[in-house]
């Protein structure tokens, strides 16, 4: 989802407000309702199993942009929890405002079913020249949008596999597993007129990446 | 022209979180003493303490040092420290002309069990926004300069790894036991914007 929360390049923000080790952290939460923001998520999505992180995720996605920028970011979970769960049936918008005693905005509806993995294909092995797809996609996914049709080399591929983003943050359960790939990329290749020397490595699912093929194996 | 949302809200982010539980509450939907025991994990077990343990003993123990960046899971797991938000654990080490940093440019996925939940300025617009592109003016601007042979590599965790930045062992902690070495690791080392510091 082309959304608000695709940050990674974005410009105009000012300087970050912190300056190293400046913070004890020892407060972990700085208002007495903040730890409900986590606490709740959970209590639907592991002891009621209404959903996924990753529909958590794509719900925090979901709300409208004016009130993306205007939220704190605990606020922005309490919204995606209430929304998931009204969703799911298992509360109401009216029971939510009657609690409140005004309306609870939620996030906006999906603009998507979510999609499957792809399958059939070899993995990648690390060293690997690889292209990020080239794709669009509405609803959830894993790809920020500044790696889209960029190439990396692959550094490694993960151990173990998880259900496919894309499907599952739509709360579909027939989500493939996938091992991820860690690509890393030039700044400058990310951004023509960067002029950091960096790397930026992102950790992508097999199902965002095709193998570079050699040139030579095209013109002949 | 700043129009306001349709159904804008008066109440606040606080009354909001206290709505929501309570309709949970009310429907008995909300097992005895699970957000207490919830808040005990996010405010008192995961810290970046835990994860000071883990660099200090990769300091001052080469076996322990090599596990940890061939399988950070398993080496974080020796201490206890894996759980939600830390199941596929990933060290970056850090070189005299290398800088790991670490950022969620989607939202603010973090390793909560060895570095603690994410502070404020990490989960904020700025850093999500700036750090994949201009690392190292972030990184300065935060108070780490670095020379031009340092290249700076960002991490954005993207999908399940979640990482620790294992930084070089600063000159002159030479003498420095594995306690006198876990005080140099703050929460900052660990996410890659501070280089450790002998006082």
């Amino acid at each position: 989802m082309d959304g608000f929360h695709d940050l990674g390049g974005f410009q105009g923000f000012g300087k970050i407000p912190h300056t190293i080790n400046s913070l004890s952290y020892k407060t972990v939460f700085k208002e007495d309702w903040e730890h409900l923001a986590y606490s709740l998520m959970f209590v639907a999505a592991d002891h009621l199993k209404q959903f996924s992180i990753d529909e958590a995720r794509h719900a925090v996605e979901r709300l409208d942009v004016r009130q993306q920028v205007g939220t704190t970011y605990y606020e922005r979970y309490v919204i995606a929890t209430a929304t998931l769960l009204v969703e799911a049936g298992v509360i109401t918008q009216d029971e939510l405002d009657q609690a409140l005693g005004s309306p609870f905005k939620l996030a906006n509806p999906p603009h998507s079913q979510g999609r499957p993995a792809i399958t059939g294909r070899s993995p990648f092995e690390v060293g690997d020249r690889v292209v990020v797809r080239d794709e669009y996609v509405a609803g959830h996914v894993r790809m920020p949008g500044y790696v889209r049709g960029k190439e990396g080399v692959i550094r490694h591929r993960t151990t173990e596999q998880w259900p496919f983003p894309d499907t599952i943050g739509h709360g579909d359960k027939r989500a493939i597993h996938q091992p991820s790939y860690h690509v890393e990329f030039r700044v400058k290749d990310l951004w023509g007129d960067a002029n950091d020397n960096g790397l930026v490595v992102v950790d992508l699912f097999e199902s965002y990446l095709d193998k570079v093929v050699a040139e030579q194996t095209v013109t002949a | 022209m700043n129009t306001p949302t349709p159904q804008q809200s008066t109440s606040t982010p606080g009354e909001r979180a206290r709505a929501l539980f309570q309709v949970l509450k009310s429907k008995d939907l909300i097992p005895d003493g699970y957000i207490e025991a919830i808040t005990q994990l996010m405010e008192h077990e995961w810290s970046p303490e835990n994860g000071a343990r883990v660099v200090a003993k990769a300091w001052v123990d080469p076996q322990f040092r090599e596990l940890l960046l061939k399988d950070g899971t398993a080496a974080c797991a020796q201490f206890g420290y894996t759980g939600p938000q830390g199941e596929y654990i990933v060290a970056l080490e850090d070189t005299p002309t290398l800088k790991n940093v670490i950022v969620c440019s989607l939202c603010s996925c973090t390793n909560w069990p060895v570095l603690g939940l994410p502070p404020e300025w990490y989960k904020g617009f700025e850093f999500r926004a700036r750090l994949v592109r201009e690392g190292r003016t972030v990184l300065r601007e935060l108070g780490t300069p670095l020379p031009s042979e340092v290249t700076v590599k960002v991490w954005d965790t993207s999908a399940e790894s979640r990482y620790l930045v294992l930084p070089v062992r600063p000159e002159g902690s030479e003498h420095m036991n594995e306690e006198e070495l876990q005080k140099l690791i703050t929460k900052d080392v660990l996410i890659g914007v501070a280089l450790p510091c002998v006082p």
